[in-house]
């Protein structure tokens, strides 16, 4: 995806943009409201992270005049505190969401997702692999003309597989991705999703392969 | 917060006082000055009548013969009976010799040229006598004679009495509406003073707008540095606020870019023993960044029911929102959240607050749930007090310690290795407590049942 990242604090930029460098998004950032409004005008973005208090204005009033000129990429406020009437002011002008600085990425990835769907993202997210159709945001997997829904952790690991086809997952790189830090699971727990997904693709031509000792990869019959 | 203020006195008593004080003091003096204009009046119409008379005998008086004769007119002595009841007197003297009349009269002193009156006790009573002299030349000598005409006063002492009467009675009439016209202009003139601080009391304490409207001029100064004073507070307020929203941001934002980087090395880290140090540290700064965090919204939540404002807070509208908020993170470990609300239970609270107790207990029970399991909100009414109910599946409270999880930094045994500082059920406690509330923790079937009870509106 391509975000544009409007924030003036640089260490938190720079973690915020290498993070999702990470995960293969691709993202610019402005630091004040002016190059914000170039960069929006410029390019289009699938999202726009957008702080609030910025050096030469208010967050909000780009978000006023980036939806008066009918500007539809959804925005995401980041706001430092969580006070009702900030909230209030921000998804009045028209913010699709908000997530209290500093935020979990997981829960920026599920703020996004969320956002992109209530929008509608288009048929331009849905991948296709083999006779398989994935529509991340609809959470749908496609095979011949069976359609199941997916839960978020199984439509997670499919992203990830999808990433990078043929390429070889090990299983504790996948628990750090699809499990929280807190969470007690060991690397096993990867084998339940793993499964799931599995009885999905039957009758599909497209496989998760266990590559012994490595971990697994998405492939094509 | 109702303090009592160290109260000397009252203008509305002490205004009223002196008002009502000086009216009777208006009174009595009006009285006084009635009544002594009618006793003079009275008895300055008895002494011309009495001079009169004098003078109407004197004269008649005629000498005949080198005597000296009175014809003492009737219409002398008639016009003086007149006037009352009273008893009349008269003496004449010629030389000091009795010529006829009353010889024991009251000496009159010297009468003067125009004639002089006197008050003087006789015959049991009390007269006022009027005596004139005249020199009559009888046989080449001149004598003088003295004329006395006296009458009792018991007709005019009536009549001062019904005037005094009359006049008291006018007085206390004046006294009675002059205190009632004081009354009524004092709470006239305190209006102001009492709608100013009626509109200054009936606010909410949140409420920290300047007094508006308009005042007399004499109250503008107090007007005035209330309103500086309100600005100040206000200022203070919001610093306080503010400082603590951003003390929570300064705190955390430093851990989240070690976090995040910590998170990029984990990434490209293979060895077990790197990534575990790694997966320690990440847990550690989510521990501080949860603990600077909640701490915090603590602080923030002790700050606020401090100042406790009260709004009409639809509690299903606030639930609905929460949960459609945390609907994305709960799906990251595909948790249900389902609601179900029944009426439209209304509070008075802080939505604020409320909103953060009902977070903080979310928070549990997804963050205490096994993945795949459902969370179920209640919200209803029960007699007279609205409830949200939490239940989850997640094995519910250690039993034994369920009375003590919403102690600060209480963790239970089930928490394990989850990041959490201890904090969220005090602030729902303590957030609930201020509203009159309660919080009520129970283990159900196979999980927690958190319910936030609050008095009905
Ligand atoms: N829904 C629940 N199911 C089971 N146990 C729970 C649940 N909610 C709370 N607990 C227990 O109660 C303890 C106290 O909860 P509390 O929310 O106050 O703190 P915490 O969740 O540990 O930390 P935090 O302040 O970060 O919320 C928890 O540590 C946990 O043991
Ligand atoms: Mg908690």
């Amino acid at each position: 995806m391509r975000f544009l990242l409007v924030e003036d604090s640089m260490t938190l930029a720079s973690a915020v943009l290498d993070r999702l460098r990470l995960d293969g998004h691709v993202v610019d950032h402005a630091p004040d409201v002016e190059q914000a409004r170039a960069f929006a005008e410029a390019a289009d973005y699938d999202l726009i992270l957008l702080d609030i208090m910025l050096p030469d204005g208010d967050g909000r009033d780009f978000l006023k005049s980036h939806r008066q000129a009918r500007n539809e990429t959804p925005v995401i406020v980041l706001t430092a505190r969580s006070a009702v009437s900030d909230r209030v002011s921000v998804l009045d002008l028209g913010a699709d969401d908000y997530i209290t600085k500093p935020f979990d990425f997981s829960e920026l990835e599920a703020r996004c997702r969320a956002v992109l769907r209530r929008r509608g993202g288009g048929a331009s997210t849905v991948q296709r692999f083999g006779d398989v159709t994935f529509d991340p945001l609809a959470g749908t997997l496609t095979v011949g003309d069976r359609r199941v829904s997916l839960r978020n952790k199984e439509l997670r690991l499919l992203e990830i597989f999808l990433s990078a086809p043929d390429r070889i997952f090990s299983k504790p790189k996948l628990v750090d991705r699809l499990f929280s830090y807190d969470e007690d699971v060991s690397d096993n727990a990867i084998e339940v999703y793993v499964g799931r997904l599995r009885k999905h693709l039957v009758g599909s031509d497209v496989e998760i392969v266990t590559v012994r000792g490595m971990g697994y990869r998405i492939s094509r019959a | 917060m109702s303090r009592a203020a160290q109260i000397s006195g009252s203008i509305r008593r002490r205004l009223i006082g002196q008002l009502v004080l000086g009216s009777a003091v208006l009174a009595a003096v009006l009285v006084l000055l009635v009544t002594n204009l009618a006793r003079n009046v009275a008895q300055d119409t008895q002494d011309s009548i009495l001079m009169a008379s004098v003078t109407s005998i004197l004269d008649t008086m005629t000498v005949r013969d080198g005597e000296i004769s009175v014809d003492l007119p009737y219409a002398a002595l008639s016009m003086l009976g007149n006037v009352s009841e009273d008893r009349v007197f008269y003496r004449i003297l010629a030389d000091g010799q009795l010529l006829t009349g009353y010889e024991d009269l009251p000496d009159p002193g010297d009468p003067g040229r125009d004639g002089g009156y006197i008050t003087a006790p006789y015959a049991g009573t009390e007269v006022r006598m009027a005596t004139a002299e005249r020199r009559l030349s009888v046989a080449g000598t001149p004598i003088m004679v003295t004329v006395s005409v006296a009458q009792t006063r018991q007709g005019l002492m009536q009549t001062l009495a019904q005037v005094s009467r009359r006049g008291a009675a006018v007085g206390i009439g004046f006294f009675v509406l002059a205190a009632l016209l004081a009354v009524l202009t004092t709470e006239f003139g305190l209006r102001p003073l009492r709608d100013l601080a009626g509109a200054v009391s009936r606010r909410g304490p949140k409420d920290l707008r300047s007094v508006k409207g308009p005042v007399p001029q004499e109250m503008a100064p107090l007007v005035i540095s209330l309103n500086s004073f309100i600005d100040r507070l206000r200022y203070s307020l919001s610093r306080s606020e503010d400082f603590i929203a951003e003390a929570a941001h300064r705190v955390r934002t430093p851990l989240f870019t070690v976090r995040t980087q910590a998170e990029i090395a984990l990434r490209r880290v293979e060895r077990p023993e790197n990534r575990a140090a790694i997966k320690e540290m990440i847990r550690a700064l989510d521990e501080s960044s949860r603990a600077a965090g909640q701490l915090l919204d603590h602080a923030m939540v002790t700050f606020r029911t401090d100042h406790l404002e009260k709004e009409r807070v639809l509690l299903t509208e606030l639930a609905e929102e929460l949960v459609d908020r945390l609907r994305p993170v709960a799906d990251l470990r595909d948790i249900g959240l389902s609601m179900q609300s029944e009426g439209t239970p209304e509070v008075l609270g802080d939505a604020v607050l409320i909103e953060n107790a009902l977070r903080n207990v979310l928070d549990n029970a997804i963050k205490y749930s096994a993945p795949d399991s459902d969370v179920d909100i209640r919200i209803g009414r029960e007699a007279s007090d609205c409830f949200i109910m939490v239940r989850d599946h997640a094995g519910g409270f250690p039993e034994g310690a369920l009375h003590r999880m919403t102690e600060r930094f209480a963790r239970g045994d089930n928490a394990g290795g989850t990041v959490g500082s201890g904090l969220g059920l005090t602030i729902a406690r303590e957030v609930l407590e201020a509203h009159g509330g309660r919080l009520t923790l129970e283990n159900k079937g196979d999980g927690a049942c958190v319910t936030l009870w609050f008095p009905a509106s």
